[in-house]
């Protein structure tokens, strides 16, 4: 405070509130800092697929070139040689064709393959979390709030699908739905629709962020300003939404970061095992699963796609770290929310 | 105490009868598709769906359908309809491999989680802090298949200092079973290293503002007694409760680098299966799969009670 010029006399003091002061903290977390700017990057990358898909690749994701040609420099060459092994990375040598060479037999781009994969990966991973976390917190604020038979119910059938190994479920549900697809009501999911993947990963994740807010509405739930809440009348929806849910607001954050890089890391091994992502459509997992066939020849068609997740898992863990610093420095939690440990008296049964 | 048991062991079993529940839902009941289809695999014929159905009962009311399901999966007559294979057969044959694969990746993920952790925490805010929490962080981020894949191709088909893969008897060439299993290993346990190492850095910088670590100091203990039987084992507790749960981490772990390395265990079994969309063995790995992990945690959870009263009594006063 001694470096700030002092108010004039009579001027009020300008207050800060907590979500000022956590940004405060977070602007000035360099490293947090760099790996948002990594992930915007990462984004931006995925975003721009039909730019560079239309304007300098020239092709689709699923445009197979297999008995084509491409000139480098002047010279022809083939996508795919007869022995099956596709070109390695042109660079600019065919105007930006073939940036990264061909994906495998079917000689399809890598690089625009890449940037797409991008888009379905983080679609994939965005929206599974952000229903992780909607429901998650809805069950905790139910749970948490009305407590007794309500409680019970909630955090029985949680503690049943914690019970599951997480990739175990999600393969028997993948393998299972990968089939005839699915069917609620008027609702039909075809097979090998990317809901399918995001429906599932938005599902088993639940009780990770579930059991620790119900840990925490329950504690709320004893404090004063609840109960003067119920004193003037409000009801339940009131209560939950206007006073509960924004005493969670930073826990959501968090919670919807980390949500985001471990649904990512679920998706590629989904699409890996090949009940995620299906074939033609390109996502980092399935990229891989390619890739690896190929990768004593050309082992860039691996290396890639799991750098990408690399980075993007890496950054989105970095930040939901910092935001963690940033809105509660006092938490004692701090990585241990991947495995719900932020509920440390919770016998896993 | 028999109390305690009694309560813990009936609680496990009440969630093992609703997983087989949740298990024969997925399997045979989710809307808009036809079980005896899905069950027959990827080209049936009609005479092999009709069978199917027949065996099945899948025209009986739902409660006598789950009773044939459990019926077959633990009797063990459950036959994979494309390979005609006796599933539980399969599955006992892979179990060597894949107890290798898991108990080998935990000792790994064990040992350096809490070397890590330990040396993170105790010099804590410096260099090598700092390097470790890099080192950690990464560790979480790395898709655990393509890491497999990765040192696969570079310490194995480029230079040849491991083997490929595959899985050799333990009993028979002990050394082959170390050298064929190191990779995998260290495949499976590189997420859960980083993990380890930050749980138990938090945990014992916890634990070192404890009074008793004040008073361990104070009447003259060297700093890595007071560090290794003071700090680090009352901060070993949430590992131990982390282990209990990562079982299931471990079994779809080895489902990812199973598969890699061709171990021929319970996960490459798994595998192949969901390649081929052959049913019935992935309905029998997730249910064992999943009873595994449960009885697991029970069981820690029994053991935990024998060795610290507060657990049982707090968990009887409830």
């Amino acid at each position: 405070m001694a470096d700030q010029p002092k108010p004039p006399a009579g001027a009020a003091v300008a207050g800060r509130g907590p979500w000022r002061l956590a940004l405060g903290r977070l602007t000035r977390n360099r490293i947090a800092l760099a790996f948002l700017g990594l992930f915007a990057l990462i984004v931006v990358f995925a975003l721009g697929a039909p730019l560079w898909a239309e304007h300098v690749a020239d092709t689709g994701p699923n445009a197979t070139h297999t008995l084509e040609k491409v000139e480098v420099d002047g010279e022809a060459r083939e996508v795919v040689d007869p022995s099956g092994h596709p070109v390695g990375p042109l660079w600019f040598g065919a105007d930006g064709k073939f940036f990264l060479g061909a994906d495998g037999r079917l000689g399809r781009d890598e690089m625009v393959r890449l940037m797409y994969g991008g888009r379905t990966s983080l679609f994939i991973a965005l929206t599974s979390a952000l229903i992780t976390t909607f429901l998650a917190v809805a069950l905790g604020l139910l749970a948490g709030y009305y407590r007794g038979w309500t409680d019970t119910l909630i955090s029985r059938a949680l503690d049943v699908i914690w019970a599951f190994p997480v990739l175990l479920l999600a393969i028997a549900l993948g393998i299972a739905l990968a089939v005839g697809g699915l069917q609620i009501g008027p609702l039909t999911i075809p097979s090998g629709s990317i809901w399918i993947p995001i429906l599932i990963i938005g599902g088993v994740l639940i009780p990770y962020t579930a059991r620790p807010v119900r840990g925490q509405v329950l504690s709320l739930r004893e404090k004063d300003f609840v109960e003067a809440a119920i004193a003037q009348g409000a009801g339940p929806m009131r209560v939950m939404l206007g006073e509960l849910l924004p005493n969670l607001a930073s826990t959501i954050i968090v919670f919807f970061t980390i949500n985001v890089a471990n649904n990512m890391l679920l998706e590629s091994a989904l699409s890996f095992l090949g009940v995620g992502v299906q074939p033609p459509d390109a996502s980092w997992g399935t990229m891989i699963a390619a890739g690896n066939d190929l990768i004593t020849s050309a082992p860039l068609l691996t290396i890639l796609p799991g750098t990408m997740i690399l980075l993007t898992v890496l950054s989105l863990n970095v930040i939901g770290d910092a935001l963690r610093d940033a809105l509660d420095p006092k938490a004692k939690i701090r990585l241990e929310a991947h495995a719900g440990l932020a509920e440390p008296e919770g016998t896993p049964v | 105490m028999g109390h305690f048991v009694v309560r813990r062991l009936a609680g496990a079993v009440a969630v093992l009868f609703t997983i087989s529940v949740i298990v024969f839902l997925i399997f045979n009941v989710i809307p808009n598709s036809d079980p005896a289809r899905r069950l027959a695999g990827r080209s049936p014929t009609p005479a092999l769906i009709a069978g199917i159905e027949e065996e099945w009962g899948f025209d009986d009311p739902l409660p006598q359908q789950y009773l044939t399901t459990m019926g077959k999966i633990f009797s063990g007559d459950l036959v994979s309809y494309t390979t005609r294979e006796d599933v539980d057969e399969r599955i006992v044959e892979g179990i060597p491999a894949t107890l290798s694969l898991c108990l080998g990746a935990a000792v790994i993920w064990l040992f350096f989680g809490i070397l890590f952790g330990y040396l993170s925490a105790v010099h804590a805010g410096g260099k090598l802090d700092r390097v470790l929490t890099v080192v950690a962080v990464m560790g979480i981020s790395i898709p655990v298949f393509w890491l497999a894949a990765i040192l696969l191709n570079y310490l194995s088909y480029e230079t040849g200092i491991f083997p490929s893969g595959g899985y050799v008897g333990l009993a028979e060439e002990p050394f082959e079973w170390a050298t064929h299993l190191i990779l995998p290993w260290i495949s499976l346990a590189a997420i859960q290293i980083g993990f380890y190492s930050r749980v138990l850095r938090s945990s014992m910088l916890d634990v070192m503002n404890e009074d008793y670590v004040r008073t361990a100091r104070a009447k003259g203990l060297s700093e890595r007694r007071v560090m290794t039987h003071h700090v680090l084992r009352n901060s070993l507790i949430p590992i131990v409760t982390l282990l209990g749960l990562d079982v299931g981490v471990l079994l779809g772990g080895a489902i990812l680098v199973e598969a890699l390395f061709g171990l021929n265990g319970v996960g490459q079994y798994a595998f192949e299966s969901l390649e081929s969309l052959d049913l019935p063995p992935i309905m029998a790995v997730t249910l064992f799969g999943a009873f595994f992990v449960v009885l697991c945690n029970a069981l820690a959870d029994v053991a935990y009670a024998f060795l610290d009263p507060r657990i049982r009594l707090g968990g009887s006063a409830q």
